[in-house]
């Protein structure tokens, strides 16, 4: 009896990696996941963040898919490693700052490091020529294989039939013939093979399943930078970048305003490590700042703070402030007018 | 069989799922984990890694904004 291959796909949580990995274990491959947690995944955050969308569900699709598949999903927190793939891209940003190539050989490298690890035989992908304007090119897919050192030992099920064999095509492991040939933007031929696949609900990210192509994201990506005067981040800097508004009303400091309590209460995670007011007299949300602040700086803050809570038509609020030792004080001022906020100041 | 504690509090989806799986890694089958977290999304991924990867799920405990769900080891992880 032929000894059964194993392979290892890479889950996303959309439909092509979910059809790619079925098409292999259809050729009896056995098949088990692995995703990356780059710290930029979507994945749901601001869901579970925000109070509003508390009746949304909210569930990792990458898990979903693998228990949809029957399939083991390994999850790697990638996120120390990846930094250097989003601040020197060796093959450059696409429209925003997403690297989207050099996350691809990334990623592929770093399951072929995995595959080589486990004892695993190849890598599936469920990457479509021409699907997208980055990493997914008719030019691009070799460098993805080339650069990432899988080579013939990475698989794209969808497309593999508009592509030079690979090894388990060559050594007869899986069919060539069972295999596809998609290419192009359309979803059409995705759709067809879930139908005949039986598969009923997939995910469908709005915007994708990366922080780095939303353009609000990067711009306030490349603030943070700026206003830090280094390029370089920590978790906690970007999860904070998806959190409620940013405004950077003087160059040295920003600051960042819970839009509702479940953003509050995520926020009030935080306070320990920044200087952040609330309104005291009249209710209003949590205001963290990032920067470094003297007396009149606050008080530009504290009027700001109060333009978005209950307090901004009254006359005069009480904010309290709270600094780095957590030393309070109370300050009594005038909300700003919507007129005061320049739309430059958001960010 | 020993009792662990994990604190995924504060962490969101999927870090509480990666600790939970990390963690899962170094017990023994018998041992069971409590992994408490906040994210609410803890509620279906981690009985669903649970589920994939072979462990049971004990009880699941929510407590205003704390969720301890109780991780049964029953395979050695890969």
């Amino acid at each position: 009896m032929a000894e059964q291959r194993k392979a290892v796909a890479l889950i996303s949580g959309g439909l092509d990696s979910m059809l790619a990995a079925k098409a292999m274990l259809e050729q009896g491959i056995r098949v088990e996941g692995i995703n990356f947690f780059t710290g930029f995944c979507v994945e749901g955050h601001t869901h579970a963040i925000r109070r509003q969308d508390a009746a949304k569900p909210k569930r990792n699709n990458a898990l979903w898919v693998a228990e949809q598949l029957g399939i083991k999903l390994h999850i790697v927190d990638v996120i120390e490693e990846y930094k250097d793939v989003v601040l020197n891209p060796k093959h450059g940003y696409g429209a925003n700052l997403n690297p989207c190539l050099d996350c691809k050989i990334f990623m592929v490298h770093k399951a072929l490091e995995w595959i080589d690890a486990h004892g695993f035989d190849f890598i599936i992908t469920g990457e479509v020529v021409g699907q997208r304007p980055m990493s997914q090119r008719k030019d691009t897919m070799p460098v993805v294989a080339r650069e990432s050192g899988a080579e013939d030992r990475l698989v794209r099920p969808l497309c593999a039939q508009n592509l030079p064999a690979t090894l388990p095509e060559r050594e007869g492991w899986i069919d060539r013939e069972r295999m596809y040939g998609f290419s192009g933007r359309s979803r059409k031929p995705q759709m067809a093979l879930a139908k005949q696949y039986g598969f009923t609900e997939w995910a469908q990210p709005a915007g994708g399943c990366c922080f780095l192509t939303d353009e609000q994201y990067a711009h306030k990506l490349a603030d943070f930078w700026q206003g830090r005067g280094e390029r370089r981040y920590e978790l906690d800097d970007i999860m904070l970048l998806k959190v409620g508004r940013h405004l950077r009303p003087r160059p040295h400091f920003k600051m960042i305003i819970g839009r509702e309590e479940g953003e509050n209460n995520f926020l009030e995670g935080y306070r320990k490590q920044f200087v952040h007011l609330r309104a005291l007299s009249l209710e209003g949300p949590l205001a963290l700042i990032d920067g470094h602040v003297d007396d009149s700086d606050l008080e530009l803050a504290a009027r700001l703070v109060c333009r978005f809570g209950k307090g901004r038509d009254a006359e005069r609020v009480q904010v309290v402030i709270t600094d780095l030792h957590g030393e309070t004080r109370v300050m009594d001022v005038a909300p700003l007018s919507a007129d005061d906020v320049p739309q430059a100041w958001y960010l | 069989m020993s009792e662990h504690e994990l604190d995924a509090r504060n962490l969101l989806c999927p870090l509480p799922v990666i600790r939970t799986q990390d963690a899962v890694k170094k017990l023994q089958p018998g041992d069971r984990l409590h992994v408490h977290c906040t994210d609410p999304g803890a509620l279906h991924d981690i009985p669903t890694w649970c589920r994939i990867n072979g462990h049971g799920v004990g009880d699941i405990v929510q407590q205003g904004r704390e969720i301890v769900i109780t991780v049964q080891v029953v395979a050695g992880e890969d």
